[in-house]
């Protein structure tokens, strides 16, 4: 085996037979990151559906009750549940994921592919969706909603969910390295984020002629797509969710261009 | 074909260090510079990865410059320097984990880099759960780690607390579970820094010898410390940096040891001194010679460590033998103190008794006894009880001695404790009941 050394140039995309050498490390890290989490907690993995309950008690009173937010002729209860199981995904990954690299020691110990760091709050968190999404079953029964036809796209929607998060995973865990007000504005990003995607508020308040430039932001397809395939409060937004493909791809490709690209000073400037 | 594992060509890396901020002394002068600090903030740290051409800029120092060796396979080869010389930069380049700012290193074989124990131990996780982890991070696959498995819990003496959560092992525990996992990894270059400085010391006695053991088995090895000790005894060769660039690269360590610690003196001491004048005539000795040897008669050059066979030898002629005379040395510390003065007429060794002709008195220093500095050797020459011919405290020739290093085999003393002396002493249990008075 050989390894040469060299000062990098230019844009390089990530080593993927590297990365799939160092598989095994990617799965350590994920299971770590799981087994952990609710650690020494009563609650224990309960808490991936108290977050999301607790959101939607909270919205449900404020925008739904008092506030008077439309909500696509569902009871608002389930209009936000199922926007919420998506989301608290996105923002915990994505919250995960920007933290991930700054102030790690092992950055300045041991190496192995950067990416394998930011990418596991991706995975880890898939398990406390599916928690939610479980519920979201328990709910909708509550609430007498069948879910539509639609839910056999889910898998599609995890999809283009775990790109985003991804991608933006990325981008941000690699600015946050080197300048580390995104990891101070990381809460008030995600708030940011959260009240711009429609998860307290239909899609459909926004003008038809924003439509497809609001489908940019790849959150709006994903949680529209969740709400038609779980509560049918209309049919599968596929316009929105193909402009959100189109640019959660293109967040993914060039967040690893620029992850590789800052990669190499991460040990200089952590 | 190139039988060279490690090939470094010119590896440079450069940095960027703090400069001292620009402080105001007005406070429209602090308030327009806390205005404007947004955008100068982002240019420093923009700056942080950024190198223009401009290599004279005042805060970019070069941490290794234009280093270039090659090791062969089998080699255990040292990396010592004094700290800041480069040797942990240089490293962490080997290793990967930082780039070179440019030159070029080729390396064949599989490489594990050691520079810390227990790298991504998790202290919620049992011991079983962090041998994965840790192995995983250092290179091994899951199986790999599932086939030595045994054998790590084995080595690490932990079998009773494996399946316990590490933030309730002991640090020594945890230390020795890291390095068992450590100890199973089968590369063929291994790169180590200083790990060995950690644990208790029949941990470190594991550690050498399994460094040991790695050597012996045809791998590659690239060791950096401070231990002197441990590099005379494991490495085969010796990289000396200062300052960033290799300063020597030789396969004789002993000489390479010796030249870092003599590193920082301006003179080389004085250790011989011959007699060229007639001021010490007298009726007894023609003396020639008064020097401090090694035990093969060559005088000192440098500084010797605690351990090293150091000689006082004074040479001449005897004119008229006489039982009370003598000749011996007083040794002064820095500090002008006199620690003690020795003769040969504190010896009752008959074979002592001196004969006209041409005659040599060597006595050897108490190893382990003084500590680590600078020393004076006075020459004392006379009648005992009657008259001194030298005096060492009036006219006497004064050698110089450097003592340094090897203070003793222990790896809690290895640098220099206060105290006028420092013996090595032994100490032993007590055994039997203690007595009430």
């Amino acid at each position: 085996m050989k390894t040469i050394i060299e000062p990098k140039k230019g844009l390089q995309f990530p080593d993927c037979k590297e990365l799939l050498r160092y598989r095994d490390l990617f799965y350590f890290f994920v299971w770590r990151d799981i087994k952990v989490r609710y650690k020494q907690t009563v609650m224990g993995f309960t808490w991936a559906l108290i977050r999301p309950l607790f959101s939607m008690g909270i919205f449900s009173v404020v925008f739904g009750g008092l506030a008077k937010v439309p909500s696509d002729g569902v009871p608002y209860p389930v209009f936000s549940y199922a926007a919420l199981v998506p989301w608290t995904y996105f923002s915990a990954a994505m919250t995960g994921s920007t933290g991930s690299l700054v102030g790690n020691p092992m950055l300045s110990k041991i190496y192995f592919p950067r990416l394998i760091v930011p990418m596991t709050p991706v995975l880890a968190n898939l398990i406390d969706f599916s928690i939610a999404f479980m519920f979201a079953g328990v709910l909708m029964l509550w609430f007498k909603i069948m879910p539509t036809i639609y839910i056999l796209y889910i898998p599609l929607l995890v999809l283009m969910m775990m790109l985003t998060a991804a991608g933006i995973g990325m981008w941000l865990s690699a600015l946050a390295v080197q300048y580390r007000d995104i990891k101070v504005a990381n809460t008030f990003l995600s708030q940011l984020l959260m009240y711009a995607a429609p998860v307290v508020w239909p899609a459909s308040l926004v003008p038809e002629q924003y439509r497809l430039l609001y489908g940019l932001y790849p959150m709006v397809g994903v949680i529209e797509g969740f709400r038609s395939a779980m509560i049918g409060t209309n049919p599968m937004p596929w316009d929105l969710i193909i402009t959100g493909s189109i640019s959660a791809i293109i967040l993914c490709v060039s967040g690893a261009f620029y992850f590789r690209f800052k990669e190499r000073i991460f040990a200089d400037v952590v | 074909m190139n039988s060279f594992v490690i090939n470094a060509e010119n590896v440079s890396k450069r940095y960027r260090i703090g400069l001292k901020e620009q402080l105001h002394d007005t406070l429209f002068g602090a308030l327009g510079s806390w205005l404007r600090s947004p955008a100068s903030n982002f240019r420093q740290l923009r700056r942080l990865s950024n190198f223009s051409n401009g290599s004279g800029e005042e805060d970019i120092i070069w941490a290794v410059k234009d280093v270039s060796f090659q090791v062969k396979q089998g080699e255990v080869v040292g990396i010592i320097g004094s700290n800041g010389a480069g040797k942990s930069t240089l490293l962490k380049i080997l290793s990967q984990i930082t780039c070179p700012s440019s030159g070029r290193v080729e390396l064949h074989g599989r490489v594990s880099c050691l520079l810390e124990v227990g790298t991504g131990f998790h202290k919620e996780l049992t011991g079983r759960e962090n041998i994965y982890l840790n192995g995983t991070i250092l290179g091994m696959s899951r199986r790999e780690v599932d086939r030595k498995f045994d054998e790590i819990v084995a080595f690490s003496e932990v079998e009773k607390f494996i399946d316990t959560p590490v933030k309730r092992y002991s640090s020594g525990m945890a230390v020795r579970l890291a390095f068992a996992v450590a100890a199973h990894l089968e590369p063929e270059i291994l790169l180590v820094d200083e790990v060995l400085a950690v644990g208790d010391a029949s941990f470190q006695k594991k550690c050498m010898a399994k460094m040991d053991d790695v050597s012996r088995q045809g791998r590659t090895v690239l060791f950096v410390s401070h231990n002197m000790h441990s590099v005379e005894q494991l490495c085969s060769r010796v990289l000396l940096l200062k300052n960033g660039s290799v300063y020597r690269d030789t396969p004789e360590v002993a000489s390479a040891v010796r030249e870092y610690l003599s590193n920082g003196r301006e003179t080389a001491p004085v250790s011989q001194w011959e007699n060229t004048s007639r001021e010490y005539e007298n009726a007894f000795f023609d003396l020639h010679r008064f020097a401090l040897t090694d035990a093969r008669g060559i005088s000192l050059d440098g500084p010797v460590s605690n351990n090293a066979d150091i000689w006082i030898s004074i040479r001449g002629d005897i004119k008229t033998p006489h039982p009370a005379f003598s000749v011996g040395y007083a040794l002064y510390t820095e500090k002008n103190v006199r620690l003690y003065s020795s003769l040969t007429t504190d010896c009752t060794d008959p074979s002592l008794k001196v004969q006209p002709g041409p005659a040599g008195f060597k006595s050897r220093l108490p190893k382990r006894l003084l500590n680590e500095g600078d020393y004076r050797i006075a020459l004392i020459m006379g009648i005992k009880t009657h008259d001194w011919v030298i005096h060492p405290e009036q006219n006497a020739p004064s050698i110089f001695l450097t003592i340094q290093g090897n203070l003793s085999d222990s790896p809690y003393w290895t640098t220099k404790r206060p105290g006028v002396i420092a013996p090595l002493l032994h100490w032993e249990q007590e055994k039997g009941k203690a007595t009430c008075p």
